[in-house]
């Protein structure tokens, strides 16, 4: 029997860091998703940035 | 390393992710989902779809997180009740620690960021939520008074409230409806569960109305808020989310309703199990049709709203 030969254990370990890596880098696109619409709508923008504009 | 203690490291330190996502009650997410989405597509205004998207999300983790916070704190129940003992604690595949650290670690990133992509007021509603279903029912009512599904319905009527305040930033008559709809509906349709459902929630020592009370006073029960519930349903209807639809939808759906609990409420013991609890099934099954059809109608109306169709 090789000793490398995958265990059960090693299976389960996979699936879970597999879906804590697809979380993560969903959360990634979230927060980026996020402030790109934030931004693109003004959130941020000091009142003063807006009264110039509009004025 | 011995084969004892290779299998006592497998049974509680590997758990699969699926055992984490099972934590967080994925059928009842299901439900904040949806009652969530309408109430966000309802409101009055608008927000970003991606907004929406994410408000949406973050509500339901936040549901999810208090439903593995409530899988922690009551992991005791659920090893003496047959229907839980397959979930993720009592089955040795997640330990109470890292149940308690996972809800905990959610509530406190769902609340935040539902705070930072919709506006602080949903924020502080979702964590009243949290609070109230792990506090509030989990830890102080389930275990102390038999009324406890009513007042533990509270925390799975919120979410509608939630999305109204994601699109307004407060709360209104409307959303307070939506709420009492959803909280009124849970105790008939929980009671008639607990009916035909042959638990072992007095070996638990959860004082449920049909173990401190007998089954006599659950139908009396499950009439009066029945009736209780009919009054704001269809009250419901002559609101700014009602419409002829939905009213039509819910002078339907509470005839019917009403009619399955008076049946329930004249039958006895012996004449259930004469036919296997047909009636108390049916009424379950139909109280599952009732909240979806209300949400739907109002989405419904919050759909034709813009063709100048939906609304009064």
């Amino acid at each position: 029997m090789s000793f490398r030969e995958e265990h059960d254990l090693h299976k389960r370990r996979f699936g879970r860091n597999l879906g804590v890596a697809l979380v993560l880098v969903s959360f990634i696109f979230i927060v980026f998703g996020l402030t790109v619409v934030k931004v693109t709508r003004g959130d941020y923008e000091p009142e003063n940035a807006s009264i110039q504009r509009t004025g | 390393m011995s084969d004892a203690s290779l299998n006592t490291q497998a049974s509680t330190g590997d758990a699969e992710f699926g055992d984490y996502f099972a934590l967080l009650k994925p059928r009842v997410m299901s439900l904040v989902v949806f009652t969530a989405a309408v109430g966000l597509l309802a409101a009055p205004g608008s927000v970003h779809p991606f907004v929406a998207f994410c408000a949406i999300l973050f509500i339901a983790v936040g549901g999810g997180a208090s439903g593995a916070l409530n899988m922690w704190y009551d992991s005791d129940i659920d090893r003496v009740m047959k229907r839980t003992q397959s979930r993720p604690i009592p089955a040795g595949k997640v330990t109470e620690g890292e149940a308690l650290a996972f809800g905990v670690a959610l509530s406190g990133f769902s609340v935040v960021m539902l705070g930072l992509a919709a506006n602080w007021v949903a924020a502080a509603l979702l964590a009243f939520t949290i609070f109230f279903y792990v506090v509030i029912y989990t830890m102080w009512l389930k275990r102390w008074t038999p009324q406890n599904i009513v007042i533990g319905g509270a925390a799975g009527a919120f979410p509608p409230m939630i999305g109204w305040a994601v699109v307004t930033g407060g709360i209104s008559i409307e959303s307070v409806l939506m709420f009492t709809l959803t909280f009124m509906w849970t105790p008939p349709h929980f009671w008639a569960l607990c009916l035909f459902m042959k638990s072992d929630y007095k070996d638990a020592g959860v004082p449920m109305l049909h173990v401190t009370h007998g089954r006599r006073a659950t139908r009396n029960h499950i009439l009066v808020y029945t009736l209780l519930l009919a009054v704001v349903a269809i009250g419901m209807g002559f609101t700014g989310v009602g419409g002829a639809l939905y009213l039509a939808t819910a002078l339907l759906l509470n005839v019917l309703f009403v009619a399955g609990a008076i049946s329930i409420w004249r039958r006895d013991e012996a004449m259930s199990e004469a036919d296997d609890y047909a009636r108390e099934k049916s009424f379950f099954k139909l109280s599952l049709l009732y909240l979806f059809l209300h949400f739907g109608a109002i989405l419904g109306e919050a759909a034709l709203a813009p063709y100048g169709l939906g609304g009064w």
